[in-house]
């Protein structure tokens, strides 16, 4: 039976499934809304954050979008903008990858970290890209979030997080796994100091994302509808041999089993974060 | 040795040369100690070449061997009076998962490990040994005990990986290992965790945030399986033994990556071929860690395991 269960892996990857892309169209002046197939301005889509005003579908933000949203106006200053991969593996292509997803990012790597404030309360931020390398976490991810960490606790900050990842960085092997083990003996640290970390989940946190930081804030959050889970659907349905529900994995999934605090809309988030903040100063 | 794996028939196949020879011998009372001498030398020989330079995939064979000794064979050996303890108190006993208290020479400790079955009835009860929440809860909690009595926490690795199941996710797989991997990290007891067979990747690691981290020799640590590397890279789970090598998941890569702190040494051919040999090794590496461990004060213990996956990884930083 286990023999079966791993022979059975073909053809698929522990990544999530890719979920359809919003489609821009006529030079980027609309954009289509991958779920109800609506047209819109690509301007008003941005003023409501990027969520269709006509499903109420989380579509995905960059790091820049998301900290504008989140902070007070210019106040991020970034940390460790330049910490770049090695490739302990000589892992063929990697570097290549690494670099095609700097140009079509404007960043180093799958995270981007730094300090700034909401409602004048300072924070220190991180937000996960997952259009670099599917936001997999690797030595530079987990060292900057690390970094991120111990730099609240040198301020005595709050920590939040935004992650959105396929999970651990295969192209650096033992060295990604173990990014899960650093990130969480720092969070330790925090939570021994009293210090408040709020990890929100994205579209997709799952694998060794969602099995280390991502699933231990102080309040765990999440999107509407994003896909958040350790193993990979298509690897449970092979080694169960049952179809999964429709919802399975998802933010309201998980409310429902009592696995996160809240599920959070994007229009209501730097409200609830700053409340928070707030009551926690 | 029913059990063989393939790579291993030639020296099967001239071990049974030398016996056919031997009893030959005795039956027809024709002296062919000559012929068998030169044969026993071949042997020899041919031993020394396979054993001495396994691939990794050799090894991920002899990791998964099914007489390979597991977590409770170890227990047996080298612990006294050990009790079992069972159960999250949340929701179930994980059999995946045991754990309990004994002595090790003399000494309280308490100790932990992945439990694959050792024949097909056992697997079944125990799930290959891919946990479920409640066999990481249980294992948190043995911990916490642990440190509450001050009594060293040892681990034993020894896991494909956590169970990628309906009802994991549905209870919590993800943060059942986080929260183990973030509780371990401020244990205030000493904290040894030995690899003995599969380390697959988050379900292994879950056991494996310790002041000192041991591998065996032929036991392998990973991300991702062999199997799983092969999928992704080449679509086809076929090619793990190209994997296998790729991914450097074997004890030595691991050593050399400052990921494991001593690899433990396994008779020739693997631990199945000598297990009591096995267990007289194990048991020189634990009393070893456990003396440099227990001089360390609860702050000394935790500063140092942050020190330790502090320092795990590599990047490059520049200016600009
Ligand atoms: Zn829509």
């Amino acid at each position: 039976m286990i023999k079966d269960l791993f022979s059975k892996r073909r053809k698929y990857a522990s990544m999530p499934a890719e979920r359809e892309q919003p489609k821009t169209m006529n030079e980027g002046v609309m954009t289509k809304c991958p779920k109800c197939k609506t047209i819109v301005y690509t301007k008003e889509l941005m003023k409501h954050a990027n969520v269709c005003m006509h499903c109420g579908h989380h579509m995905p933000m960059t790091p820049s979008e998301r900290i504008d949203l989140i902070l007070d106006t210019d106040s991020f200053r970034e940390l460790n903008p330049h910490m770049v991969s090695a490739d302990p593996l000589e892992f063929p292509e990697y570097k290549e990858k690494l670099e095609k997803d700097q140009k079509k990012t404007g960043h180093k790597e799958a995270v981007v970290t730094g300090e700034g404030t909401i409602g004048g309360t300072p924070v220190v931020l991180g937000v996960m890209d997952p259009a670099f390398r599917m936001g997999s976490m690797g030595s530079v991810v987990g060292e900057k979030i690390t970094r991120a960490i111990e730099r609240a606790l040198d301020l005595h900050a709050p920590f939040i997080l935004f992650s959105a990842s396929g999970g651990a960085r295969m192209q650096e092997g033992i060295l990604s796994l173990m990014q899960m083990a650093k990130t969480s003996a720092a969070l330790k640290k925090m939570d021994e100091a009293g210090l408040l970390f709020v990890s929100v989940m994205t579209h997709p946190t799952t694998g060794g994302v969602s099995a280390s930081f991502a699933s231990l804030g102080d309040y765990n959050f999440a999107e509407p509808e994003a896909l958040i889970g350790f193993a990979g659907r298509r690897i449970i349905e092979q080694t169960i041999r049952q179809e999964l529900p429709e919802d399975f994995q998802t933010a309201e999934f998980l409310l429902k089993h009592g696995q996160l605090d809240k599920v959070l809309h994007r229009q209501d988030m730097k409200n609830v974060l700053s409340a928070i903040v707030q009551m926690h100063t | 040795m029913e059990n063989h794996l393939p790579f291993e028939k030639p020296i099967m196949e001239l071990r049974n040369k030398i016996d056919e020879l031997k009893s030959f011998t005795d039956e027809k009372d024709i002296d062919l100690s000559g012929e068998i001498e030169k044969l026993e030398q071949r042997l020899e020989q041919l031993e020394a070449e396979v054993y001495n330079n396994l691939k990794p995939w050799q090894r991920v064979q002899i990791a998964r061997h099914p007489e390979r000794p597991t977590t409770l064979d170890y227990i047996d050996s080298l612990f006294e009076q050990f009790i079992e303890l069972h159960g999250d108190r949340l929701f179930g006993d994980d059999e995946a998962i045991v754990g309990g208290i004994a002595f090790f020479e003399g000494s309280p400790v308490t100790v932990i490990g992945h439990q694959r079955g050792r024949d097909t009835k056992e697997n079944v009860r125990r799930n290959f040994g891919m946990p479920h929440p409640e066999g990481y809860r249980k294992a948190l909690r043995l911990m916490k005990q642990a440190e509450k009595f001050n009594r060293p926490v040892i681990c034993f690795v020894d896991t494909k990986g956590a169970y990628p199941g309906k009802a994991a996710e549905e209870r919590g797989q993800s943060e059942a290992i986080a929260r183990n991997l973030m509780e371990m990290a401020g244990l205030k007891v000493p904290v040894i965790s030995v690899v003995i067979g599969e380390g697959g990747s988050g379900g292994g690691l879950a056991l494996g945030v310790a002041n000192h981290v041991h591998m065996f020799e032929n036991s392998w640590y990973s991300t991702i399986s062999p199997e799983g590397a092969s999928s992704i890279l080449w679509k086809d789970a076929s090619y793990a033994r190209e994997a296998a090598e790729a991914m450097r998941i074997t004890a030595g890569d691991l050593k050399e990556f400052g990921v494991i702190d001593e690899i433990v040494k396994e008779p020739r051919g693997g631990a199945h071929h000598d297990p009591k040999e096995q267990m007289a090794i194990l048991r020189k590496t634990l009393q070893q860690s456990l003396k440099d461990l227990l001089v360390l004060t609860p702050n000394e213990l935790i500063e140092s395991r942050y020190e330790k996956f502090k320092q795990m990884g590599t990047f490059e930083e520049s200016d600009f």
